[in-house]
């Protein structure tokens, strides 16, 4: 087991090497333009040349990068352009509110998905079509539009919710939950939707299989019968269904700390792409391939315990 | 937000590849199918309507998409706007029409570079494996753990504001799902004996992929398109929505987020574009799933409407769900006087299949039979005789949607399915199942939970059903193992079912159908995935714990070499009904009925060599 | 075997099949060792066999479709052990199959006509003679005419495995590879696909490699069998032989482990077959007390 995490874990490196690398060369292989951007047309040449050789983009495009890369392994992922702030200082501040907000999304969908997934395959009829019609909503309206349409709704008709979300640490727990309740459900309708079609369909392919019946036959009970071997048997498909979605869920996210006006990782990203302030961009990407990574191996090492077949090779 | 497209993808290629429904025959009657269905026709309609609009845009259009009128901002609906002006006055149908055309076109842009990129590379990863699928699977695991709208705002950092560069990266980015899609497609066919029949005859493999295999991949690809096309439109407009697209251009989600800044004045702004969107990717999505439904089976379309999963109700016709259920008794008539002493009496079992049209078809018709203690009964027939659905019905493990349509079971003198009852009674069975009714089936592997020791699966229904200690039940079930001649029990117990022999896993399937001492044990064809010599160990096993238990036997099979082996009396069925019954020796030696006499006469055994079997000449055509 | 004996039609001269190993560096997976069959023309030859034996990939390397990893594959006098798609193209006519599994053996989107009509095609032969070759077909194996435009679905397994047959005699060969041919069928149609066998043997004249599990198909059809055990074939000879008075341990275990369908004769046969096992087990002790 410890070889499989081993293996698992560095393989997520070598990815998040080779997506570094592509991002970085990707992002400044227009460089030129970059420090007049920054000063804006006023500026001289020799200003514009001393801007750059101050953001070392004189320097090859390789030899940048591999300065980047040893600045990042000692913590280190350079200053926005702008306003100078480090890096890592704004993804620290950020990171804990669009964390939250996502994982708790991601609890409450799976927990959702998993039961209402799991009732449609074992009681069929209306449950059965309620989810499958709910799918198909689901699908159509992308989870941004819904994210306006419950602020129009349930805020500003309703005034049920605040529109917005500002959060200070004093505010205290009841007035936080109050506010990041609506950028919840924002999130987690397409998911839930989504994601109980997709483990009902997994629930029916295990309970149609063999061993299934063979099971009955031996006088387990239907309830049993669910819960121990089918439910584990399902396992690996939702959780390939959950990690998917959580992937989604971080591109999402961005848009939805917009609409709410939510002081995470959005508005960072949104602003830094604006104004191109590649080294925000730069950490915004790692930190997004991190928790990618973090959450694959997560699931992976969840699927070896479930499936002793993954466990054994 | 790619999450949905990946899974959706998974799932529209499931049904569609093993049927392969796409050919160019069948094509004609899909789409006759996809017309009848009235969720697809809708579909089409709005997904129609739309491509005129925007196709007509730059005519329908009564403004230029950036034509502002200052002094008419945030106007109601009238007869020039009729859908009003926005915060700089400009007309809101005009830019909804320009919208949509720049919301299709990159759609389609869109899903043609994933398709141009997944596609091709799909069918060589597929086809060829090798290094090629090696390196590709990697680079998909990459692309598929980066997220859309993140990779998007860095291309949007690196080459500024372009709908098309965005919507190319996005093609690229997704080209993942048409990779797995076509992979694993073409996978389910590479192995397939009509591809090796097509090797064989020299067809190069180019005329394979183009006559063999592309056509199993063309409808997924078309369901799949319809999803992309869908996210794409979902992801681009976030990304407008953010201000980050081009800001001279007339898009929906520059229109939603405007809207969006005006709620507290003109609500009515958010709904235009936001309507559009829906009624285009749920256009797609109905069409993709209409599709789907028109590419499946006959067969498969009648077992999921049954199940009621169906979500175009009013094609679906009476379901078995809606049947007027027969009222319950509490209380189970008595068995008829003299019949009692009997293990199982089967009386004129009737079992049938709710059929779309409403009719019933009949796959058990009127058959009587009983089996004693101690009796080794054995049910003859070919496939479709109906032989396993006799059998089922007696363990009640029947199919959902089975109905019981006439005549009566009784087991050691009580009814489990009495007279006039429509189906199995649960509660009756889940008494006895296990317990004194047991079974073995007929494929070893798939009839064990793959994610539990063999040792757990023998020691858990011994707990349920006898109520012992685990430690006894571990006991017993070591004991057991050995019983059925597994030369290591200790080993065997700890093991995971793939660890062992198909014939070894037969052995744990008989060793867990004897463990809680039934009084009837139901073998369904429990040898004929095995090779001979194993089968020939495990009807000796069968055999020998019949005997030692005095236990009463119904062995389901096609082979009268196993039925000479091991049944004292035998059934021969036919297309539902039971043709004759009787002792072995008479049965096997003089067969009064045509049919069997026939089937007897098939048998190889003893005929002269090289002998033609049914005719000198078999050329009449099969029925 | 003597020289003035004409040449076969088939020689497999020590043939070896390894299957590389999907493990990094891992030893290849051996599947065939030291094969040597020959089969005459007119004649055929049966292989039987356990699953897993190697007898499907005996079948399947001489079709070129498993790697020959060592020895020979000669047809007709040419060595085809590693023939090239090209040179397989022209050797098709001559060297055919039919497997097992009429349901996966036809692709389920062509019609009967399309499937009957693509190994002519590849030769070359245009669409009206094509057309006219495939309704004899069909009268030859016994299926209707207007079977032409229909769907392997609208046919029973019997009747698809008549057009999987059909499809091998399209270009006439002189040697078809059968593969478990009647394995997945029904007992009395099984009987009537073997007929269909026989009678065409007896009116084209091809040989055939019969493959089976069975022992009583293979010695029904069979001029000469070859039993395979473990990747190597442990006995050949004339059926009549082999398939009655078997010289190898396991062919005579393989022999007395078909139940045959009487249930006197049964008990008699159960009862050579555990004295047969327990003289095959002293045997065993005591070559291992010698070695």
């Amino acid at each position: 087991m410890i070889r499989f995490i081993a293996k698992r874990l560095g393989s997520g490196l070598v990815v998040l090497f080779v997506v570094s690398a592509l991002t970085f060369f990707l992002l400044y292989i227009s460089s030129g333009s970059i420090a007049r951007n920054i000063l804006g047309d006023q500026a001289t040449a020799e200003q514009v040349a001393l801007k750059e050789q101050e953001l070392g983009l004189d320097q090859p495009l390789l030899t940048r990068y591999l300065a980047w890369v040893a600045d990042a392994l000692s913590g280190n992922l350079g200053a926005s352009w702008f306003t100078s702030e480090p890096v890592a200082n704004s993804l620290a501040s950020r990171i804990p509110v669009t964390m939250t907000m996502v994982f708790t999304a991601m609890i409450l969908i799976a927990i959702c998905a998993a039961l209402i997934g799991v009732l449609a395959a074992v009681k069929r009829g209306w449950v059965d079509r309620v989810v499958q019609v709910g799918a198909i909503i689901g699908d159509s309206i992308p989870g941004f539009v819904i994210g306006v349409i419950l602020v129009t709704i349930l805020a500003i008709q309703l005034g049920l919710f605040p529109a917005t979300s500002t959060i200070s640490p004093e505010a205290g727990a009841d007035a936080w939950v109050y506010s990041m309740s609506l950028p919840v459900i924002a999130l987690l309708i397409n998911g839930v939707t989504g994601g109980a079609q997709q483990i009902r369909s997994a629930v029916i392919k295990q309970l149609e299989r063999d061993y299934v019946r063979t099971l009955r036959s031996r006088g387990i009970g239907e309830r049993e019968i669910l819960f121990k071997h089918v439910l584990r048997s399902a396992a690996p498909a939702g959780l390939t269904v959950l990690s998917l979605q959580l992937i989604g869920m971080l591109g999402g996210v961005v848009i939805i700390e917009q609409i709410f006006a939510l002081p995470g990782m959005g508005p960072l990203a949104v602003a830094a792409t604006g104004q191109s302030d590649l080294p925000v961009v730069m950490g915004v990407v790692m930190y997004t391939v991190v928790v990618v990574i973090v959450v694959n191996l997560l699931v992976d090492i969840l699927n070896g315990w479930l499936n002793p077949k993954v466990r054994v090779s | 937000m790619s999450d949905s497209v990946e899974t959706a993808a998974a799932a529209a290629s499931t049904p569609a590849v093993p049927t392969g429904q796409s050919g160019t025959v069948v094509r004609s009657t899909v789409i006759r199918r996809l017309f009848r269905n009235p969720l697809g026709l809708v579909a089409m309609t709005i997904l129609l309507a739309i491509s005129l609009l925007a196709i007509l845009a730059p005519v329908l259009a009564p403004f230029d998409q950036n034509y502002a009128n200052i002094a008419k901002t945030l106007a109601a609906p009238d007869s020039v706007n009729i859908l009003g002006t926005d915060s700089a006055g400009r007309d809101v149908w005009s830019r909804l029409l320009f919208g949509a055309q720049l919301t299709l076109l990159s759609a389609l842009l869109c899903a043609g570079v994933a398709i141009a990129i997944g596609l091709p590379a799909g069918l060589i990863a597929g086809y060829y494996a090798g290094k090629f699928e090696a390196v590709s699977n990697w680079v998909v695991s990459i692309l598929m753990s980066l997220p859309g709208l993140i990779v998007l705002l860095t291309i949007r950092a690196a080459f500024g504001p372009s709908v098309w560069m965005s919507m190319i990266a996005f093609g690229i980015l997704i080209s993942p799902s048409y990779f797995r899609l076509t992979r694993t497609a073409v996978q389910s066919v590479r192995n397939e004996l009509y591809v090796d029949a097509a090797r064989v005859s020299g067809l190069s493999d180019l005329s394979i992929i183009a006559r063999h295999i592309f056509s199993v991949v063309r409808a997924p690809i078309i369901i799949q398109t319809a999803a992309i096309a869908g996210v794409a439109i979902a992801i681009q407009s976030g990304l407008e929505f953010l201000g980050l697209g081009d800001p001279t251009k007339a898009t929906w989600g520059v229109m939603l987020s405007e809207g969006f800044k005006n709620v507290y004045l003109t609500p009515t702004l958010l709904f235009w574009p936001a309507l559009a969107m829906a009624l285009t990717i749920g256009g797609l999505v109905l069409l993709g799933n209409a599709i789907r439904d028109a590419l499946e089976d006959g067969e498969k379309i009648k077992h999921r409407k049954q199940a009621a999963t169906s979500v175009k109700g009013p094609l679906a016709g009476p379901t078995p769900a809606r049947l007027p259920a027969r009222p319950s008794r509490k209380s189970v008539a008595a068995v008829d006087l003299g019949t009692e002493h009997h293990l199982v009496k089967v009386t004129n079992l009737g079992v049938g299949y709710p059929q779309a049209d409403g009719s019933i078809k009949k796959v058990v018709d009127d058959v009587s039979f009983h089996v004693d203690r101690g009796e080794f009964l054995g049910i003859v027939g070919e496939s479709g005789s109906g032989k396993s659905q006799t059998a089922f019905s007696i363990l009640g493990l029947l199919p959902e949607n089975a109905r019981v349509v006439g005549g009566s079971i009784q087991f050691d003198g009580n009814y489990t399915v009495a007279p006039g009852e429509e189906r199995v009674s649960q509660e009756r069975l889940s008494k006895l199942r296990g317990k004194r009714i047991s079974y073995i089936p007929q494929e070893p592997m798939s009839n064990l939970d793959p994610a539990f020791t063999i040792g757990y699966q023998l020691v858990t229904p011994m707990v349920r059903v006898l109520g012992i200690s685990k430690a006894e039940a571990r006991q017993r079930a070591l004991k057991l193992l050995a019983d059925v001649g597994i030369v290591s029990p200790d080993r065997t117990f700890n093991a995971y079912p793939h660890e062992v022999s198909g014939g070894m896993a037969q052995r744990v399937l008989i060793a867990g159908a004897i463990s809680c001492e039934p009084d009837l044990v139901i073998a369904d064809e429990p040898t004929t995935a095995l090779d001979v010599t194993v089968q020939a160990d495990v009807l000796d096993l069968l055999r020998e714990l019949q005997r030692r238990l005095n236990i009463g036997v119904i062995l389901v099979t096609h082979n009268f070499g196993v039925v000479a082996d091991l049944c004292d009396r035998v059934a021969v069925m036919q297309n539902g009904r039971l043709v004759e019954e009787g002792p072995v020796r008479d049965i096997l030696r003089n067969p009064q009925e045509p049919y069997t006499q026939r089937l007897l006469a098939s048998m190889l055994e003893g005929k002269e060599p090289m002998s033609m079997l049914v005719s000198p000449r078999p050329k009449e055509p099969v029925a | 075997m003597s020289t003035t004996e004409s040449a076969p039609l088939l020689a497999v001269d020590q043939l070896v099949v390894e299957y590389p190993s999907k493990k990094f560096r891992a030893k290849p997976f051996r599947a065939l060792t030291d094969i040597n069959i020959t089969i005459g023309r007119g004649e055929t030859l049966g292989l039987v066999g356990e699953s897993g034996s190697g007898k499907t990939t005996l079948g399947r390397a001489i079709l070129g479709l498993a790697p020959v990893t060592g020895g020979k594959i000669s047809f007709d006098g040419k060595d085809i052990s590693h023939a090239s798609r090209k040179d397989r193209r022209v050797l098709s006519r001559d060297l055919q199959v039919v497997f097992q599994d009429p349901y996966t053996s036809l692709n389920p989107a062509l019609e009967i006509g399309d499937i009957l009509a693509e190994p002519l095609g590849v030769q070359g032969m245009d669409a009206a003679a094509a057309k006219k070759r495939v309704k004899e077909l069909l009268d030859q194996v016994g299926l209707p005419s207007d079977a032409i435009n229909r769907l392997p679905r609208e046919f029973s397994g019997g009747q698809r495995q008549r057009v999987a047959i059909a499809r091998a005699l399209a270009l006439a060969p002189k040697l078809i590879v059968c593969d478990e041919p009647v394995s997945a069928l029904d007992l009395s149609t099984q009987a009537r696909v073997l007929d269909l066998f026989l009678q065409i043997q007896k009116d084209t004249g091809v040989s055939y490699l019969f493959v089976s599990h069975d022992l009583d198909v293979v010695r029904h059809i069979s001029h000469r069998v070859a039993v395979m055990y473990h990747g190597e074939i442990v006995e050949q000879g004339p059926a009549g032989v082999v398939t009655t008075d078997p010289d190898h341990p396991y062919t005579q275990r393989l022999l007395l482990a078909s139940p045959v369908p009487d249930p006197d004769r049964q008990e008699q046969r159960r009862a050579d077959r555990h004295r047969l096992l327990e003289t095959q087990r002293m045997q065993h002790e005591q070559a291992g007390v010698l070695a």
